[in-house]
């Protein structure tokens, strides 16, 4: 078969799938942009258009500032936290011991665990009243008092990162040792052999081989978490005092429960071109690091 | 080998019982939460250990009484199963033709790039024009609608899997029947889709999972019990004024029981599905 035919019979072939991508993804793109130049409600027809205003009122609103931050304080801290403590875990998931299938086999319960199940597991968990950590604290003596984790604006961020850190690093733990068990046993044997201390090893032999595959799971992660949206919905809603109110939040807010269409659309165009610059940024940086690790 | 010291052996076991508590704690304690009295959650010291093992909160989340909590539940369950059911099979359908096609045809893969691409499109950009045209459609607070939304998530998704099941099958097997006569589709249908299966398999679990773990789009589009899926049911009793926090554990426990099996039991598929991009790359 010729090469044109071949594509034209391609073409054909993904056409269903092109017809409900443009339906469903492609065109309420588009009009969440024409929205954005509008002040249209949520419900109710049409909407004047009203140029860049709600950019430009957005960009200066202090709550939109703020949110940012919030949203760049969880993103890093928890994407840091899991990717230390998944290769912490999949270092010791390649050393060999008793019972090292049945932790292997472990690790996919919290992945596996319903993104709003553990929110409302860990919203449990910190319960002001009846919580297993105020009980756990109080009985081995560490504070006196039970405390409102969720309900304290010094606390309810962190309390959230920690749930959702434990929710995805096993993910990372799993993906780092797939690529541990790449790394050939003559070469960490021939390092030894040359005298390298284990920093040294872990540095020169091991490292090249996980950076790959941990850049990847870094830029996915890193996505999912600006994108946050589930585990602070059901945990805290973004309180207390907004303290824990992220961007997609603030879209939700904005669009749904003011029903401001139009700046709600706004917002959510310029945290989807945040998340754009921020992988662009990142599969840079993965082409540069695959560039130099090999 | 490594030289191993006995204390490095014992630091080696230290540290795996450490990540052995760290995981199992908080799923054993939401299990604990079902089945513990509701007097022994709300003891002062708090009993950590039910007194007697109470499995009577799981009878009245699956009993189908009207008006019971027992009615929301189940009907969110089947909500549940409807929309990751049909938008799994929808995912599917759409993702072998266009997953052999990109497979096949590398001139054509740059679409499939675009499509991949959306992933990183926060639903929020998506939300308001859906929203008003499922409004305009009728079809707020439909299982159908919701399902047609999931596959914003899920189509994108299986035909990535799909295209890289069919990378692995030899073209060569699909020339050699052609040259024996068979057409394109009949090709297709006896050699490429049984070889397929497996993959097939794994994509279709995979899509299941995203369905059944989706939050927003089904907070936004469903109001009541004739759609309203388990995760937004869930999130309304952890939100609620339900005095018993052990009925809260129990309907997690139930919403996390599908995935927690699917995932121990497809381990080796899962885990090769979620490093398979991350190991090549």
């Amino acid at each position: 078969m010729s090469g044109t035919s071949m594509t034209t019979r391609a073409w054909f072939l993904m056409l269903p799938l092109l017809v409900v991508m443009v339906a469903v993804i492609g065109w309420p793109l588009v009009d969440t942009v024409g929205l954005s130049f509008t002040d249209a409600k949520l419900v109710g027809t049409g909407g004047n258009f009203v140029g860049i205003d709600n950019y430009a009122k957005m960009l200066a609103n202090s709550n939109f500032q703020r949110t940012l931050i919030t949203t760049a304080w969880f993103a890093i801290v928890s994407v840091a936290a899991e990717m230390v403590l998944g290769v912490l875990a999949a270092l010791l998931l390649n050393q060999e011991f008793k019972g090292r299938g049945v932790l292997r086999a472990l690790m996919i319960l919290p992945w596996a665990l319903p993104t709003v199940v553990n929110a409302t597991l860990w919203r449990l968990i910190y319960n002001p009243e009846y919580g297993a950590l105020n009980a756990a604290l109080t009985q081995l003596g560490l504070i006196d008092a039970y405390r409102s984790w969720l309900g304290e604006p010094g606390t309810a961020l962190t309390a959230l990162i920690v749930a959702d850190c434990w929710k995805n690093f096993p993910l990372v733990a799993l993906i780092a040792l797939a690529a541990l068990q790449a790394v050939p046993r003559d070469i960490t044997a021939a390092s030894l052999v040359d005298g390298a201390g284990p920093f040294k090893r872990f540095r020169f032999v091991i490292l090249p081989y996980l950076v790959g595959p941990l850049m990847v799971a870094l830029v996915l992660r890193t996505i999912e978490a600006f994108k946050v949206f589930d585990i602070i919905w059901v945990m805290t809603r973004g309180g207390p005092a907004n303290s824990t109110r992220t961007l997609s939040i603030l879209v939700y807010q904005e669009a749904f429960s003011f029903q401001r269409a139009g700046s709600g659309a706004s917002l959510a165009l310029i945290v989807t071109l945040l998340v754009t610059v921020l992988a662009a940024a990142y599969a840079a940086l993965v082409r540069k690091t695959a560039g130099s690790a090999t | 080998m490594e030289r191993k010291s006995p204390l490095f052996t014992c630091f080696i076991y230290v540290c795996a019982i450490l990540l052995a508590v760290v995981i199992l704690a908080p799923i054993a304690w939401l299990f604990i939460m079902s089945i513990s009295p509701a007097a022994d959650l709300a003891a002062k010291p708090l009993r950590w250990w039910p007194q007697t093992a109470d499995f009577s909160r799981y009878w009245v989340l699956l009993s189908t009484l009207e008006n019971s909590e027992g009615a929301a539940f189940t009907s969110s369950l089947r909500n549940s199963i409807e929309v990751a059911g049909m938008a799994t099979i929808a995912a599917i359908a759409l993702a072998i033709p266009a997953g052999w096609a990109v497979s096949r045809t590398p001139s054509v893969g740059w679409s499939l790039s675009m499509v991949i691409a959306t992933y990183m499109l926060p639903p929020v950009a998506l939300a308001v024009p859906l929203y008003m045209s499922l409004a305009y459609l009728g079809l707020l607070n439909n299982v159908f609608g919701l399902a047609l939304v999931y596959l914003t998530i899920l189509a994108p998704f299986t035909t990535w899997l799909m295209k890289s099941g069919f990378d692995s099958i030899p073209k060569e097997i699909e020339a050699a029947a052609m040259i024996d006569g068979a057409g394109l589709f009949q090709t297709l249908k006896i050699i490429t889709l049984p070889l397929a299966m497996p993959v097939m398999a794994t994509s279709a679990l995979f899509a299941f999972l995203l369905a059944w773990d989706e939050f927003f789009y089904a907070l936004l589009f469903t109001s009541d019990q004739r759609a309203k899926t388990l995760t937004v049911a869930i999130a309304d009793l952890a939100g609620g004024r339900v005095s018993d926090y052990g009925l809260i554990a129990t309907a997690g426990v139930l919403a996390a029981l599908p995935p927690v099996l699917i995932g121990l039991v497809m381990q080796r598929a899962l885990i090769s599905g979620l490093t398979s991009g991350g190991v090549k790359g």
